[in-house]
């Protein structure tokens, strides 16, 4: 896909901006990997400190996380619809699929937020246990993540609106994707490792 | 409008004791004559201008140097305050200091030596060296260097503040819980910590991303991998440290900030925490942070000696695969700073051998620069004396560090002084005289002119007759049984000659810090005598002395290409070193942004909300972070342009002075 990008300036020929942008976009993934890996770890090592409080069998509603987890899923199918409708400069096309990917995200967002508040509403918010701490902040910086892709979504739809789909706005929407991908296959360990292996 | 201000009150916010109400004083008059003096002499334009708001590297390096030996003074002026108290405090005289400020001493001195002079002397080689080395014109994100650096400065300044308005951490550089939690730590100091390093923490991060892209993708047509030069290679394998290494800090520190703001339990002793998980979390952070530090350096000496030597350097590809392992390496051994934990045997004998095992690769990089200075012609300028300072030094403090790492000998050693006396040997003699090395052997290229040097050989004799006179005594006293951090011991002990011999190396220290201040000052009044006319002083072997000195902003007129490992050798070598190109081009390079400060400012606004719990002053900080970041990804006008006559006007009276 970078292929039609030529360069500005035939005495600067470093100035690919989208190998550039897109090598650094992986390898801010790559940190965001090793902040969910250390994440992921402290919940393993605090999974039973439930000290006296509710563990996963008593908390987890499966059923709910599975709509969750379909959301989120499907979102990430719509998301690269809108990427390939993007490519194609059919614009029409491409708002549809992201508004898709938007309220399915939202929906995800929402789902979640009821389960916390359910929690915090039986008294076993993040301050109960470590279990209950490291539950709240792992899933917690899922979800800031997913609110952060959400409003980077909306931002960049308005700025489509603004400028047209050009260079920059296409390479935007392919970070945006790999971004919104990511936190999908970081929703897969948790549903795996945090729901399915806890709530049994 | 209790409510208002959080936990801030002015009865919370002066200082209680004398000494930190001196210095804050001290401070706040620094920052206002500095200001006023600006004012008077109308630079603050200028300075905005031209520093604060540019975005080139070479200028962002300058002030990276700035701000790390402004907080070296800092953290020397701790130093002395520790030596002092711990000469005197014996028997029956406890010393000037309460305990409760003496452990803010010591905390804040690892603190800022770590974060803001180390990691603040490296991002500035990163900024002035990679580039130009690498035969580029910039980083990969001008902009997001700036907020990196502004970010930087964010974290310094907030620890800084602690002094002026509340307290500092009394919980040691690493604040361990259960100390560190809101149960015995109750004050804003640990957050001020907190904070302090989660910012600038997040800059380095940044940092880390920019400088591995741009060692990836804009090295100059021709330079592969295996012909890049070894101090980018140095590099590369420490920001490849910072990328896997400060993600782990972001979310310890951050994890630390919930438990004692929001009563969470990661780490408190009851409600189901785990304390030794945060020690080994930062330290899974901390072991690699090490290495962060010190590659760097190996790398500054690696193009000292065969530049001195005037050899080309013995073992390039043994030296990129001991750099490898020692990067994958340093993540196998962190649980050899607490084997007193209780693991077991099996895991503190498989972390005792892995420490052992990496200082083999660390010993192939020492055999390596040998071998290139043996039958060398060798030229004794000072960057030489800081490396042969540090293999001396070095190799003694690796070699504690060998005896540190069989588990039954640290249980003896933990946290005694000769720890402290190893892993200083190892800073300061490391990464310490590396960066003063890189610094003075650069110097000319930065600012045009070199340093005199026999102040800087007098600042070498002082420092080195001074380090080892405050640390072998240390060595000595850790043997004796003396313990890190203490601020009173009793006079039966016998220990308080070595301490006072101890505080005379720290004076010896300070002389040779006065000698490097007297050692520029002297030199940027003589500039004119110690101009590089030539831009090459050192006859050195690498690209970035193929420019001109000062290195123009545009750094190359004409992109290099480059056929083998030392391409400027090859090229005098050849005679070809100094060829007018055949045509300029323009050149596109980043207007200036103020919106790096801007970010910096209200991230400021976040940590301090963040300390006080002054909940409206964190919003406002994250939104304006937020809204900042959007302006700018708004704006696709971002680079101007330099004519190729412009370049040819510069590059003709830049070439006038060769001849």
């Amino acid at each position: 896909m970078s292929a039609e990008v030529t360069p500005k300036n035939p005495s600067r020929p470093e100035v690919d901006m989208e190998s550039k942008t897109m090598t650094g976009f992986w390898v801010y993934l790559m940190t965001d990997c090793v902040l969910f890996a250390a994440l992921f770890a402290v919940y393993a090592v605090l999974h039973n400190n439930t000290f006296g409080g509710p563990g996963g069998p008593q908390l987890f509603d499966l059923p709910s996380v599975l709509a969750e987890t379909l959301c989120l899923l499907t979102s990430s199918f719509t998301c690269g619809l809108g990427v390939l409708a993007a490519y194609k400069q059919a614009k029409n096309q491409m708002y549809a699929w992201f508004a898709v990917t938007f309220l399915l995200g939202a929906t995800f967002l929402w789902l979640e937020i009821t389960e916390f508040a359910r929690f915090a509403h039986m008294g076993d918010g993040p301050s109960r246990s470590g279990f209950l701490s490291g539950f709240f902040t792992l899933v917690g910086t899922h979800g800031l993540h997913i609110t952060i892709g959400l409003t980077w979504l909306v931002l960049m739809m308005i700025q489509i609106m603004r400028k047209g789909l050009g260079e920059n706005q296409l390479r935007r929407l392919t970070m945006f994707s790999l971004f919104w991908h990511f936190l999908d296959l970081i929703w897969i360990f948790i549903f795996t490792i945090v729901y399915m292996m806890g709530a049994s | 409008m209790s409510d208002l201000l959080g936990k801030l009150s002015w009865k919370a916010a002066i200082p209680a004791d004398l000494i930190t109400l001196g210095a804050a004083i001290g401070m706040v008059l620094i920052v206002v004559v500095i200001a006023a003096a600006l004012l008077y002499f109308k630079k603050w334009k200028w300075l905005w201008k031209t520093w604060l708001t540019s975005l080139d590297p070479k200028k962002i390096g300058v002030m990276y140097l700035v701000v790390a030996f402004i907080m070296l003074l800092r953290g020397i002026s701790d130093v002395v305050l520790i030596r002092a108290q711990q000469s005197v405090s014996v028997g029956a005289s406890h010393g000037f200091m309460s305990p409760s400020m003496f452990q803010q001493v010591f905390s804040a001195h690892g603190t800022i030596m770590i974060f803001f002079v180390a990691m603040g002397f490296m991002f500035a080689l990163f900024n002035l060296v990679i580039p130009l080395q690498i035969g580029s014109r910039d980083v990969a994100f001008p902009f997001m260097n700036s907020a990196s650096f502004w970010l930087f400065v964010c974290g310094a300044v907030l620890i800084n503040l602690s002094l002026v308005i509340g307290q500092f951490s009394g919980a040691g550089w690493l604040a361990y819980p259960p100390l560190s939690e809101i149960a015995y730590s109750p004050s804003v100091g640990v957050d001020y910590w907190i904070w302090g390093l989660q910012i600038a923490g997040i800059g380095s991060l940044l940092s880390g991303i920019n400088f591995v892209v741009t060692i990836l993708k804009m090295r100059a047509p021709g330079m592969t991998m295996m012909k890049m030069p070894m101090f980018t290679w140095s590099s590369l394998g420490a920001l490849a440290l910072v990328i896997f290494a400060f993600p782990i800090l972001t979310v310890t520190v951050t994890l630390l900030y919930l438990d004692r703001t929001f009563g969470m339990h990661f780490f408190t002793a009851g409600g189901g925490g785990n304390m030794m998980m945060y020690v080994n979390l930062i330290w899974a952070w901390g072991h690699p942070e090490v290495y962060i530090l010190i590659l760097p350096a190996f790398g500054v000496f690696s193009e000292i000696v065969p530049t001195f030597a005037s050899k080309r350097l013995f073992g390039y590809f043994s030296m990129v695969l001991a750099i490898w392992a020692i990067v994958f390496l340093s993540f196998t051994v962190w649980l050899h700073h607490f084997f007193t934990m209780g693991a077991g045997a099996d895991v503190n004998a498989f972390f005792g051998i892995m420490t052992m095992i990496i200082a083999i690769p660390t010993g192939v990089k020492i055999f390596n620069w040998l071998f290139t200075m043996y039958r060398g012609r060798i030229r004794f300028n000072t960057p030489m004396f800081w490396f042969l300072g540090f293999v001396a030094c070095f190799t003694v403090g690796g070699m504690a560090g060998v005896l540190l790492a069989i588990p039954p000998a640290d249980f003896q050693l933990h946290n005694s002084l000769f720890l402290v006396a190893h892993f200083h040997t190892m800073i300061v003699s490391g990464v310490l005289f590396g960066m003063f090395a890189g610094v003075t052997y650069w110097f000319p290229k930065v600012f045009g002119f070199r340093l005199n040097e026999r102040l800087g050989r007098y600042a070498f004799w002082f420092w080195i007759t001074g380090f080892l006179t405050a640390f072998i005594p240390l060595y000595i006293l850790g043997l004796m049984g003396a313990t890190r951090r203490m601020d009173h011991y009793s006079a039966s002990l016998g220990w308080q000659g070595l301490f006072i011999v101890a505080a005379i190396g720290v004076a010896l220290v300070c002389i040779g810090i006065g000698f490097q201040i007297l050692q520029l000052v002297y030199s940027i009044w003589k500039r004119d005598e110690y101009r590089d006319t030539t831009g090459d002083p050192w006859d050195a072997r690498t690209l970035e002395w193929s420019t001109t000195s000062p290195a123009p902003f545009y750094n190359f007129a004409v992109i290099p290409e480059v056929t083998s490992r030392d391409p400027f050798w090859e090229a005098k070598k050849a005679g070809t070193a100094h060829d007018k190109p055949a045509a300029y081009h323009d050149i596109w390079l980043p207007k200036n942004s103020g919106m790096g400060i801007y970010i910096s400012g209200f991230a400021f606004l976040v940590g301090f909300g963040a300390i006080w719990h002054i909940l409206w002053m964190a919003v406002i900080g994250f939104l304006g972070v937020i809204v900042c970041i959007i302006i700018r990804t708004q704006d696709d006008d971002s680079e101007y342009v330099v004519t190729a006559a412009e370049v040819e006007k510069i590059e003709k009276e830049a070439r006038k002075r060769f001849a």
